[in-house]
């Protein structure tokens, strides 16, 4: 029977939410949480002998700690698989799947898959060099993810030849493979022609890579006369959240006057972001947006000016189409307003 | 969000936790922070020390708006 360890967070294994996303990582016997759907997937070919268990912010705030104590923890059961997650849109989780499956397949010289949506920001880290099934952005997609990746989890965990990205259901990682198509390319490509004048679906053999990177702007000349402003996608907004921004896959931002706040208080600011505990920038907002020392450093002369108002969005699980639309109108106000520069915090 | 900003033609630094998701998303100046849920503060010192991280990162972030950068540039100090 072949052997794998699996990988999930504090929330799959029943530890605790956003509270618990602290807990270093810790080894179990056997399955845990969605192990259980990957183990009747297996139907008896695979087994999950161990699950390693950790909190998502434990593992990004101690990247180099945790790698080498899940590597550690997985070498011991001599897997021939590791998967980890699936983690669906679930940033952090994504992430710290990507980071140690990557790190058990360099290490460990053992097949590793994970799984997880388009956007996480894991997958654009990892998806080249790792085997990364595209799943649904929620953990309502679990039956489908699991659908998907326990046939490639066999494959990989017998050594079997892995099919095109296509067919096997994981995100193109850019290698090309020679092959014969049924058809020659002058037919395909009238085909195609034919398909998109009749505004019909076809897939170009050619996608262009998506480089989206915008360069650098030059540095501010003299701080001492800048006017700054606050940026957050941490989701601090006055005490009650006015304008309702949702705590996870935000449809809005805000934009607050801090005309005259010297310092976010308990009483006077919160935040609505529902992916990190939230106990901290409850108590103190000026943790994650630090109005209180840009008041300070006004006063001091060390920056021109805090612009009056800030603005502040929930960067939790949401779109990226979203995100770039809110930021694309409010820098657009940000320059009409002659603000010169921007310091933007995330949690 | 930070790349449209950029794209507006206002200079940005990203102060964040996790420095490779500010990498892959593509900010250009990026100065690293304490913790995911308190970036710049530490509930585990007193608030004077906190204030003094703060004003820290600050000065950095700060510095980083001031200096040339021609590619993506972490301002570890």
């Amino acid at each position: 029977m072949l052997k794998i360890v699996h990988y999930i967070n504090q929330f799959f294994a029943n530890v605790g939410g956003e509270e618990m996303a602290h807990i270093p990582a810790e080894v179990r016997e056997g399955v845990v949480g969605p192990g259980l759907a990957f183990q009747q997937a297996f139907k008896g070919e695979a087994e999950i002998v161990a699950t390693i268990v950790c909190g998502d912010s434990y593992f990004n705030e101690n990247m180099d700690e945790a790698k080498s104590t899940v590597i550690k923890m997985v070498k011991e059961y001599q897997p021939d698989l590791f998967i980890a997650g699936p983690a669906f849109n679930a940033g952090r989780y994504g992430v710290a799947c990507g980071t140690i499956a990557q790190a058990v397949k360099d290490e460990l010289n053992i097949p590793v898959l994970t799984g997880m949506y388009a956007e996480n920001p894991g997958a654009d880290m990892f998806k080249n060099t790792i085997y990364i099934v595209s799943t649904k952005n929620s953990a309502a997609g679990m039956r489908d993810a699991v659908k998907k990746m326990a046939p490639l989890a066999l494959k990989l965990a017998k050594g079997e030849k892995i099919g095109a990205s296509a067919e096997e259901g994981y995100m193109p990682n850019g290698k090309r493979v020679n092959f014969f198509e049924k058809d020659r390319g002058s037919k395909r490509a009238v085909k195609m022609l034919l398909a998109k004048l009749a505004d019909k679906e076809f897939e170009t053999e050619l996608p262009m890579p998506d480089f989206d990177r915008v360069a650098p702007n030059p540095a501010v000349k003299d701080i001492t006369k800048a006017k700054i402003a606050l940026v957050t996608s941490g989701g601090i907004v006055p005490k009650g959240n006015p304008d309702h921004i949702e705590s996870s896959n935000a449809s809005k931002y805000g934009k607050y006057d801090i005309d005259g706040v010297m310092d976010l208080t308990e009483e006077t600011y919160q935040t609505a972001h529902g992916g990190y505990d939230p106990v901290y920038a409850n108590l103190d907002a000026d943790r994650v947006l630090p109005v209180d020392v840009l008041r300070e450093f006004e006063k001091e002369g060390k920056i021109g000016s805090l612009h009056r108002y800030y603005y502040s969005t929930v960067g939790n699980g949401t779109a990226v189409k979203n995100a770039k639309g809110f930021a694309a109108e409010y820098a657009k106000e940000l320059k009409a307003d002659g603000v010169d520069a921007v310091i933007l915090t995330s949690t | 969000m930070v790349k449209e900003i950029e794209r507006a033609g206002i200079p940005v630094v990203h102060m964040c936790t996790i420095v490779p998701i500010s990498l892959t998303v593509g900010a250009n100046r990026i100065v690293p922070t304490i913790a995911i849920p308190h970036p710049l503060g530490n509930p585990a010192l007193s608030l004077e020390e906190e204030r003094d991280i703060r004003r820290n990162l600050l000065t950095r972030a700060l510095k980083a708006l001031e200096t040339e950068v021609t590619d993506q540039t972490v301002f570890e100090k």
